[in-house]
């Protein structure tokens, strides 16, 4: 089957649902077949601009198929501070459950990347922005511990925000708990690769995120500490073009590579087939 | 000019009241004897004081630990430590002037003292960047930090800032990858480290000199994972929602000792540490050394067993599936 018709048969599948169809680059504006779009690692054909994945499209485009076990599924919060602003922090979280991504903004789990074993940990951006609260550091840890436990690799994909602000002191705590899981996970020599797509910002980036053996990033990912309007608020001058984007990052010798998507699976490889060593 | 809070104003009423009815007394033989009148306003004066210090809101314990009149690190380091050495520099080409650092002897036992420097004048708080650290000032802490476990000296920081500075030079550096380092490097770094919040503990600005054996907190000091402000104006879309955020955040010292996130809480002279600079100081100094003195006495792999094991269990979170057997 060619590609054409691979395209033409997917849109056959959702031609109930038409408007589902097509999609609009946020970039170029460019009217995509979502079919296509998919096909193409959900990455414009026409600009290259790279649209979020969610996380079990993630974790399926870089694993072997059937090889991830999830982890760790069942953590939830527990609204420990009663949280309200203009909603509870208890119904944002039910309604994220509800709308069926995951328990919380992270998928943790075991799997195999080529021959490699490795704990990869997948951020979901649509559950509260990608959040990390208490769960989200739980699991990472976790996982980190399985590595260090099974002798295997840490991939984290991160995308988002920052810290849970419903979470308060507890959510800023997650960074120094899963500083110090990796910190032990560097003392049995086990390699951490850090994954940035858009957008990595906040206590995420300014924890584990930054502290990967390996740093690649996504073309055009948004990447930072503090949030571009804060800055610009505070220094009372428009920011430079391009700044806080993936290659902003690497021009500023802040990560390793800007990898393409459609790359990333076989840098991965390389790089843990490296590591290990031998050939 | 003294700055005077909102719910201070009542305090300063019946304190000048005092004042003058005392200097009356000085002035006038036909006053009489006032001393009685004089004492019920000083206990009125200190019951006063007591209950507004012991029920301040989140907001409220916000401005205490903002005001300008606040001890600084630097009182501090002038009225605990002695002999203080300053070191400066990242040693990468940043001087890093928001963070204050250099050994110093703490009840005879050298230690290395650091912590945010907002600056008291305008000249200094510009200089000092109002305490808003750089990559830079976080390179140097780290620096300073290795510097104390080479030569086994147990660390001190103290921590006041409003938090990270938000410019573009401090992205261009890495500030996301200077604060992570140091929380990595704290968190198995092989002397004791005591923190105390003296201040505004802000965020990740915090925290990247905040992991250590024990955790304290100023009574009014706070310490949270945004600012009031910062949270009001995301969650709420609206700035004068500062007073409902900062009780949201739960970010005084009782919040987070509930919360398991903080060791001790440091008292502070009736009326806020800003009232009082001398008696603050006695305050955190005995602290500090009854910290240190128990620090001193674990050995190192121990230390670092329980450093661990302590953030390890930082979060709070439930479990479906062990839920749904109960």
């Amino acid at each position: 089957m060619s590609w054409i018709d691979k395209v033409k048969s997917k849109a056959s599948q959702i031609i109930s649902r038409p408007e589902e169809a097509w999609v609009e680059c946020k970039k170029c504006k460019e009217t995509i077949y979502s079919a296509e779009l998919e096909e193409n690692f959900n990455v414009c054909p026409k600009c290259d601009y790279h649209f979020r994945l969610s996380a079990r499209a993630r974790i399926q485009s870089l694993l072997e198929p059937n090889s991830f076990t999830e982890h760790d599924q069942t953590l939830v919060s527990t609204d420990s501070l009663k949280f309200k602003d203009k909603k509870r922090y208890k119904d944002r979280i039910r309604a994220s459950i509800k709308s069926g991504f995951s328990h919380d903004a992270i998928i943790t789990g075991s799997g195999k990347l080529g021959e490699h074993d490795v704990e990869l940990c997948a951020f979901e951006f649509k559950f509260m922005g990608g959040s990390m609260g208490s769960v989200v550091g739980e699991k990472i840890t976790r996982a980190i511990e399985r590595a260090i436990e099974n002798k295997s690799a840490v991939i984290i994909v991160n995308c988002s925000g920052g810290a849970r602000m419903q979470e308060g002191i507890l959510s800023l705590m997650q960074m120094a708990k899963t500083a110090s899981a990796l910190q032990k996970l560097g003392e049995h020599k086990l390699p951490y690769i850090s994954i940035l797509t858009d957008p990595t910002t906040g206590g995420v980036s300014a924890s584990f995120a930054m502290l990967g053996d390996f740093i690649l990033a996504e073309p055009g990912a948004t990447i930072g500490f503090a949030g571009a309007r804060v800055i610009e608020q505070t220094i009372k001058q428009k920011l430079p073009e391009g700044f806080q984007t993936a290659e902003f990052l690497w021009d500023h010798g802040l990560i390793d590579s800007v990898v393409h998507r459609k790359e990333l699976k076989g840098k991965l490889e390389q790089i843990l087939s490296l590591l290990a060593g031998k050939n | 000019m003294v700055q005077i809070l909102e719910f201070e104003r009542e305090i300063f009423a019946v304190e000048n009241q005092i004042r003058e009815l005392v200097s009356l007394s000085h002035m006038y033989d036909s006053v009489g004897d006032i001393t009685h009148e004089i004492g019920k306003l000083k206990k009125k004066l200190r019951r006063m004081k007591l209950d507004i210090f012991s029920n301040l809101n989140g907001w409220q314990k916000t401005q205490v630990a903002r005001h300008p009149e606040r001890p600084h690190t630097m009182d501090y380091v002038d009225g605990i430590f002695t002999d203080f050495c300053e070191q400066h520099g990242d040693r990468h080409g940043g001087f890093g002037p928001s963070i204050v650092g250099g050994i110093a002897r703490l009840a005879g036992q050298t230690v290395m003292v650091m912590g945010h420097q907002k600056g008291r004048t305008t000249e200094e708080k510009l200089r000092r960047n109002f305490g808003m650290a750089q990559p830079e000032d976080y390179r140097k802490a780290q620096r300073l930090m290795n510097f104390a476990e080479k030569f086994r000296f147990p660390i001190v920081t103290l921590i006041d800032t409003p938090g990270a500075y938000p410019g573009i030079d401090a992205e261009e550096k890495g500030q996301s990858e200077a604060i992570a380092k140091n929380l990595m490097v704290m968190s198995q770094l092989k002397v004791p480290i005591i923190v105390v919040v003296i201040g505004e503990g802000g965020s990740g600005g915090a925290l990247a000199i905040g992991v250590g054996d024990r955790v304290m907190m100023l009574e009014h000091s706070v310490y949270s994972v945004i600012s009031p402000e910062g949270c009001a104006s995301i969650l709420w879309a609206k700035k004068d929602k500062v007073v409902q955020a900062a009780d949201a955040l739960c970010l005084t010292a009782k919040n987070l000792k509930e919360l398991n996130v903080i060791d001790q809480i440091v008292h502070e002279p009736l009326g806020g540490a800003h009232r009082n600079h001398k008696r603050a100081i006695i305050l955190l100094r005995k602290a500090l050394k009854g910290q240190l003195n128990e620090l001193l006495t674990i050995p190192v792999d121990k230390l670092l067993e329980q450093r661990a094991e302590k953030f390890r269990n930082m979060g709070i979170f439930g479990d479906i599936t062990q839920e749904s057997q109960v």
